[in-house]
């Protein structure tokens, strides 16, 4: 038997505390699998140790909500007995260390979160942040997961619909990949995991478990360091093919009424599947490990346990209906085995051959596993960055930097990578405010956004939580839809770090506030820390995945100009806010400054505003302004349109130029609107108490502001160039 | 007019050209599993787009030899009409029910995008509704759609009338600039000798309805309803 020495419980990453509690909780000594079982279960991805206390003080309920925070997946419904299933997580470490497989096993893995509760998967997206673009590794980088999510997502025919992606330096050793699925269920259709029935046959299926990827979540709660490389192993291959194999299966299982419970195998594998599947269901599990269907020879339970081998599912049967979930099984060439029975123990106990290799209490495991009040210091807050003390440039010159800036540059090359239309509902592709994705066989639709602004996180993660919020909010409503829910991707530093602890906590605080004022709760989510390399953190990055709800498909907007010589409005105050502004960064080299902050209460209103002008048909084209202010957001709007169609536009003489072009105020939209319409859409918005501008009007081929202009093509020329000339690729033609 | 989609093993466009199918012929399509070995009296097959196999081995390889194949190739040597979209006109090259052969796109990634297409020839049942030199606009969704065949192949191809659709520009020029994927003579579908079966790259089923962007695609529909009522 394995010594457990302190070498061992530090290589499993338990602190001697931990290990003070698992022998309380034993009773003795573990063995080396009960401890690996411990050391995943209670490692940071699967235990939310330092996140927990925080994370409750987020609004999870609302009418429409069906299942919060806890399963798989959140759920809320849509009418009509249908509801949408959707959840946002990260494979952050993985993808840093093997680029494609890291991002392809982490877009399966959100995947089955979500088939397994009985939706099938109508959009996937994904928020990337890559590290500094001069940066040796981004480039390597970039390629691999952009093909990884793609050869993953084209295969198993789920189309990849938006997303966003961003470049800092904060994120050279230390990519972050968020990824997210939106599935469909019948809402009397959903499955859960947990178990019932003592005695019920407890059944694994899928692919065969091999020695990949033991320890991936153990890796995925520990920093980086020069040794990182060598981890490599810990990641884990994916199978698409399988994965389309096993949504196909699931669903046709699914519409039998054959399971009692099901859950698939994501980090931990096994061990945590199975430890939460009794848990939830207040039951024990007797499992041979003998049956489990293996990939290699020799395999220890150790080994068996703690593999993370992709498109394995665990589920409870009916009692006497093996043999029809095995035809079915069968007919899609899955494996199929039934590995054990539930008991009324309370205990996992594991065989391997003939012998009881381990014996342990489930809920001292999955519901007492450590929960930590870390000490955290509050941000210290930035100072406000007055206009006059940021330098101005030409409006046209500085917007064309900005345009071709990596963050704002096309992500073209990115999205089309990507099929983005198969499954023949995709009715707002990518490069909108957010995607909108039809109901399949209905006038309804979902509109899917993934939004966070790290550099305001950073400056205030107060503000910055709330402004992630506010802006998924925005991109919904900007398509005419109403925001339902939100998935939260929260992507920090090392939370042993007070300072880092102090991110977390009020980041948490500003997202739980937005959701509350805006009726827009969280119901589901992840949380991803040690992103740090070296002892250098991240940017704060609590990626917020907005779903929102078109009850009428056709009326919904785009980003594009429609007509020439129409009224551009805009909606919300600007005041002209550039601290911690693209402008600052980009065109004056400054990284500094409180961010801009976000008014809930006006927000709420604008959102109603324009959602209502939509749903009227009184709106051509809807953008909201967000990254480089109100200029970035028109010119967005011409580079759309067919024959890119320019704007003239007025400027404010109370205003300095650069700031009224380039501030980055919350809580607001730019519409463009017939001259019939524009009358009543001005009173529309006074009663809304909303601040209302007619700005200028559309036509001509440039974009001209404050007498001075710059060609459309010439703006499309250099958003679209940077990004395959930063890879090294041509430019496709369109 | 009686039409079935095989569905095989990681298609994924079975759907897609199931609802294209319904909306031109006002039912639905008979869907056939790939191990199934019959077929009742059909006037179309479609060989849908998607990942059959995972496109394990070589794309389509793997599906030529699935049960239904040898049947699909029966019918189509009695007349039947077969029309492979996508990873449907891979697994018809690797039959030989159409000649050549898919590789690797000229710039090694995945693209999905609209493209604009030449109607080559409008006498086939797939594309009387397209006017002869018609600019149609279909996305392609593919990593392997870079067709290629032997210089005698491809001549007595182009000398039949073979080559149903080429890439062009917008206004209709077939020049390289417009060619997505490095195909010989910017060649985007072809059909056999006796025009009755059609393997094409683009996907005119994603196509088919104005709100998603577009209804080129729903006339090679409604063409084949129309010929085959």
């Amino acid at each position: 038997m394995t010594k457990i020495t302190p070498e061992l419980l530090a290589s499993h990453g338990i602190k001697a505390d931990e290990y003070k509690k698992i022998l309380e909780i034993m009773g003795r000594e573990p063995n080396h699998t009960e401890l690996g079982i411990f050391s995943v279960m209670w490692s940071e991805h699967c235990s939310y140790k330092s996140s927990k206390k925080w994370l409750k003080t987020l609004p999870t309920k609302a009418p429409w909500v069906i299942c919060g925070p806890g399963e798989n997946a959140g759920i809320i419904d849509i009418g009509d007995g249908q509801a949408i299933v959707f959840k946002m997580e990260s494979h952050n470490h993985p993808s840093f260390i093997e680029p494609y497989q890291g991002a392809a096993t982490g877009v399966g893995g959100i995947l089955r979160d979500v088939f397994t509760m009985g939706a099938r998967p109508i959009a996937n997206l994904n928020a990337l942040r890559f590290g500094d673009p001069s940066h040796p590794k981004t480039r390597h980088l970039v390629a691999g997961v952009v093909a990884g999510i793609g050869g993953y997502g084209n295969c198993v025919g789920v189309p990849t619909v938006g997303g966003e992606t961003n470049f800092h330096a904060s994120y050279n050793g230390n990519i972050l990949v968020n990824a997210m699925t939106v599935g469909l269920a019948d809402k009397d259709k959903i499955f859960y995991s947990a178990a019932a029935g003592i005695g019920n046959p407890v059944v694994y299926f899928g692919s065969k478990t091999g020695r990949d990827g033991i320890h991936g979540a153990t890796m995925a709660s520990a920093e980086f360091d020069e040794k990182s490389d060598e981890k490599r192993p810990t990641v884990q291959v994916g199978d698409p093919f399988t994965e389309k194999l096993l949504i196909e299966a699931c669903l046709e299982l699914m519409a039998t009424d054959a399971i009692v419970a099901i859950q698939d195998m994501g980090a931990a594998g096994l061990t945590s599947s199975s430890f939460e599947m009794a848990s939830k269901g207040g039951l024990g599990i007797e499992m041979d490990l003998d049956l489990v269907p293996m990939r290699e020879e020799g395999m220890t339970p150790y080994e068996i346990m703690l593999s993370e081998s992709q498109e394995r599912m665990l589920m409870v049967l009916k009692p006497g209906r093996e043999a029809q979930a095995k035809a079915i099984m069968d007919k899609w060439e899955l494996d199929f085995a039934v590995v054990g029975h539930l008991t009324d123990t309370g205990r996992m106990v594991l065989k391997r051959h003939g012998a009881v290799v381990a014996d342990l209490p489930i809920d001292p495991l999955a519901l007492a596993s450590p929960e930590y009040d870390r000490p955290w210091l509050p941000p210290v807050k930035p100072p406000v960055i007055a206009v006059e003390d940021v330098k101005a440039v030409c409006p046209a010159e500085a917007l064309k930097t900005l345009l071709a800036c990596p963050d704002l540059a096309s992500k073209r090359w990115i999205y089309e990578q990507y099929d983005h239309m198969v499954m023949g509902d995709t009715v707002q592709r990518p490069g909108g405010d957010a995607a909108v994705v039809r109901i399949h066989g209905t006038n309804k639709a979902v509109a899917i956004t993934t939004d966070v602004t790290p550099r305001y996180v950073l400056a205030d993660p107060y503000e910055g939580g709330r402004q992630a919020v506010a802006e998924a909010y925005r991109n919904l409503s900007a398509v005419g839809a109403l925001p339902m829910a939100i998935t939260d991707n929260l992507n920090f530093g090392n939370p042993e770090k007070p300072e880092i602890m102090g991110q977390i906590v009020e980041s948490i605080r500003g997202m739980g506030q937005a959701c509350r004022e805006l009726d827009f709760p969280v119901v589901s989510g992840n949380v991803s820390l040690y992103n740090e390399t070296q002892g250098t953190a991240i940017l704060p990055t609590p990626t917020v995945g907005g779903v929102g709800l078109l009850e009428d498909v056709t009326k919904s907007a785009t980003v594009a100009f429609k007509e020439d010589g129409s009224a551009i409005v805009l909606i919300g105050e600007t005041k002209g806010w550039l601290g911690a502004s693209l402008y600052l960064r980009e065109i004056c080299g400054r990284e500094e400054g409180a961010p801009p902050p976000v008014a809930l209460h006006r927000e709420r209103r604008a959102g109603e505003l324009v959602r209502q002008l939509i749903g009227d048909g009184q709106v051509l084209a809807c953008h909201d302004v967000s990254d480089g202010g109100l200029l970035v957001a028109v010119a967005e709007m011409a580079m759309a349109s067919n024959g890119h169609m320019g704007a003239l536009l007025d400027a404010p003489s109370t205003l300095p130029l650069h700031a009224w072009c380039f501030g980055e105020d919350q809580g607001r939209y730019v519409l463009e609107v017939r001259n019939d319409d524009l009358a009543s859409v001005l009173e529309e918005a006074l009663e809304h108490d909303t601040t209302v501008r007619v700005i200028g009007k559309t036509g001509g081929h440039v974009i001209s502001v404050g007498g001075r202009a710059v060609r459309v093509d010439e703006l499309v020329e250099a958003n679209e160039g940077w990004l395959p000339g930063f890879m090294g690729d041509e430019i496709a033609q369109h | 007019m009686k039409a079935a989609v095989i569905v095989f093993p990681g298609s994924n466009c079975d759907r897609d050209v199931a609802v294209a199918l319904e909306a031109s012929m006002g039912a639905k399509p008979l869907m056939v599993w790939h191990r199934d070995t019959q077929l009742p009296d059909l006037d179309l097959i479609v060989v849908p787009g998607g990942f059959s196999y995972g496109d394990y081995l070589r794309c389509g390889a793997m599906a030529a030899h699935s049960p239904i194949m040898r049947e699909v190739k029966a019918k189509a040597d009695k007349g039947a009409r077969v029309l492979g979209i996508c990873n449907g006109f891979q697994i018809l090259t690797e039959t030989g029910l159409l000649p050549g052969v898919l590789m690797r796109n000229k710039n090694l990634k995945f693209i999905c995008r609209d493209v604009h297409l030449r109607v080559e020839r409008n006498t086939s049942d797939f594309c009387r509704g397209y006017a002869a030199g018609a600019v149609v606009r279909f996305p392609i969704a593919h990593a392997e759609g870079n067709y290629f065949a032997d210089a005698e192949t491809f001549k007595a191809l182009e000398g039949n009338g073979q080559v149903a659709f080429r890439y062009c520009t917008k206004q209709g020029e077939v020049v390289e600039a417009a060619n997505p994927n490095g195909s010989l003579a910017n060649v985007a579908g072809i059909t056999n000798a006796k025009h009755n079966v059609l393997g094409l790259m683009p996907h005119p089923e994603r196509l088919a309805e104005d709100l998603l962007g577009g209804s080129d695609g729903k006339a090679m529909f409604d063409s084949l309803v129309e010929a085959l009522r």
